[in-house]
């Protein structure tokens, strides 16, 4: 494969685990803010998560 | 009651699965004679995820050199000027040439073609095959395991019901393990997307979809090398249903919404600049969000499916006994984590179908009365 082929993969995967961190990091905030809302928070980064990473895999694949 | 027709049910189906299961002898050819473990690794693996015309369990090789296929052929059906059904043994796994009523048929990677009895394939520049292609509608494994699904979700659900009605709204045994899951896709999924007053009318979709995506995702983990999901024609289909389903059951107000997306917020000779990038948008957002449905689903599977038996791969490439138990390991977790992936992805296939289906039903807000100057607020 070619080298830009191979760049804008590494930029794609970049962009997801940035992506997903940031959500990640800001559920646990909010679960540590108020512990009973947790199922609510678990479901809401879950579905956010399962987003980017369905754009992250159509790029990944179109590359 | 139930218990012992449950074992005898499976028992009764391996025992007629079993009468079908013999070995295949096969002599190669000397070009396979040196192919080295990598070669043989990624042919094993894609075999794993592309569809194929017979159901191989398994097969190994002798100290001979001679391969021997555990499993049994399914029926080939094709339609070339009149139905043509024959078993695909005739093809010895893409081998030979079947002749069926003076037509020559060649299996070349895993898609029948007509040739003549040479079994030439003429290809173009790309290397892609120019030979005719019949339509093909025979069952392949994909198919087999689709019907095997929904069988089984058919008995499942229909004895659960009945278990229902036999003891007064309350579940026995699996149905104690279904019943929170039914109950948490309607409370949770369904009911605060769609609302209350429609959501009765998607319950039937969305649960199948669900239980259909969970149980063909946990297959697709076992050993006997059924990717379902990971097959782009199939989530391409699930994803059509979804589409179709939220524009023949919208309302008026929604196909509002999508070509007049800011309603009676502003005059009319103010919204057409905006609406000529806004409409489009919309418009293709109509299409890109069953898409990404389809994208998801299937590239997720795929790529699961592919780390998993690279993995697995990797442990016979290295054979030594500090790398093999390692990717043994390692193996081992990523399965785990594809379980998890499974639900997971059934969840959100299932749930973003709601969101479209809570898009297509609602009702008239009230839109740009907030701001009306005429009502005094006392």
């Amino acid at each position: 494969m070619e080298i830009p082929v191979m760049v804008g993969a590494g930029l794609v995967v970049i962009g997801v685990g940035l992506g997903i961190g940031r959500i990640g990091g800001s559920a646990m905030e909010a679960i540590a803010r108020q512990p009973e809302a947790y199922g609510k928070i678990q479901t809401a980064m879950l579905i956010a998560a399962a987003l980017i990473e369905g754009i992250g895999f159509a790029a990944l694949f179109a590359v | 009651m139930r218990k012992t027709f449950f074992t005898r049910f499976f028992l009764v189906a391996t025992l007629l699965l079993a009468q079908f299961t013999f070995a295949n002898e096969q002599e190669h050819e000397a070009e396979e004679h040196g192919k080295d473990l990598k070669t043989e690794i990624k042919e094993y693996i894609s075999h794993h995820l592309k569809d194929s015309h017979d159901f191989s369990l398994f097969s190994y090789t002798k100290e001979n050199g001679e391969h021997k296929y555990v499993g049994f052929p399914l029926p080939v059906i094709l339609w070339d000027n009149g139905l043509k059904v024959f078993s695909s043994s005739k093809f010895h796994h893409g081998e030979t040439i079947a002749e069926v009523d003076g037509n020559h048929y060649k299996l070349y990677h895993s898609k029948i073609y007509k040739t003549d009895s040479e079994g030439t394939i003429n290809y173009d520049e790309e290397h892609h095959p120019t030979n005719v292609k019949p339509l093909d509608f025979s069952i392949t494994k994909n198919v087999v395991m689709i019907i095997v699904t929904g069988l089984l979700m058919l008995w499942l659900f229909t004895s659960l019901a009945r278990s229902y009605a036999k003891n007064n709204g309350i579940p026995t045994g699996a149905g104690r393990f279904f019943e929170p899951i039914v109950l948490y896709i309607r409370d949770d999924i369904a009911r605060p997307n769609i609302g209350e007053k429609r959501y009765k009318k998607y319950m039937p979709f969305l649960l199948t979809i669900f239980f259909f995506i969970w149980f063909l995702n946990i297959f697709g983990l076992t050993p006997l090398g059924i990717n379902v999901t990971g097959n782009i024609a199939i989530t391409f289909a699930l994803a059509l249903m979804t589409f179709l389903i939220t524009n023949f059951t919208g309302t008026k107000d929604y196909w509002m919404h999508q070509f007049n997306p800011l309603g009676n917020t502003m005059p009319w000779y103010a919204k057409i600049p905006l609406y000529i990038i806004l409409v489009p948008i919309e418009i293709l957002g109509l299409f890109i969000k069953p898409f990404s449905l389809l994208i998801r689903l299937y590239a997720n599977m795929q790529a699961g499916h592919i780390v998993l038996m690279s993995l697995i791969g990797l442990m016979f490439i290295f054979k030594s006994w500090l790398g093999s138990p390692l990717s043994f390991f390692l193996a081992f977790a990523i399965s785990l984590i594809e379980i998890l992936v499974a639900l997971l992805q059934a969840y959100i296939f299932t749930m973003l179908s709601a969101l479209y289906f809570g898009f297509a039903s609602e009702d008239h807000h009230e839109e740009g009365h907030e701001n009306d100057p005429e009502l005094v607020h006392l």
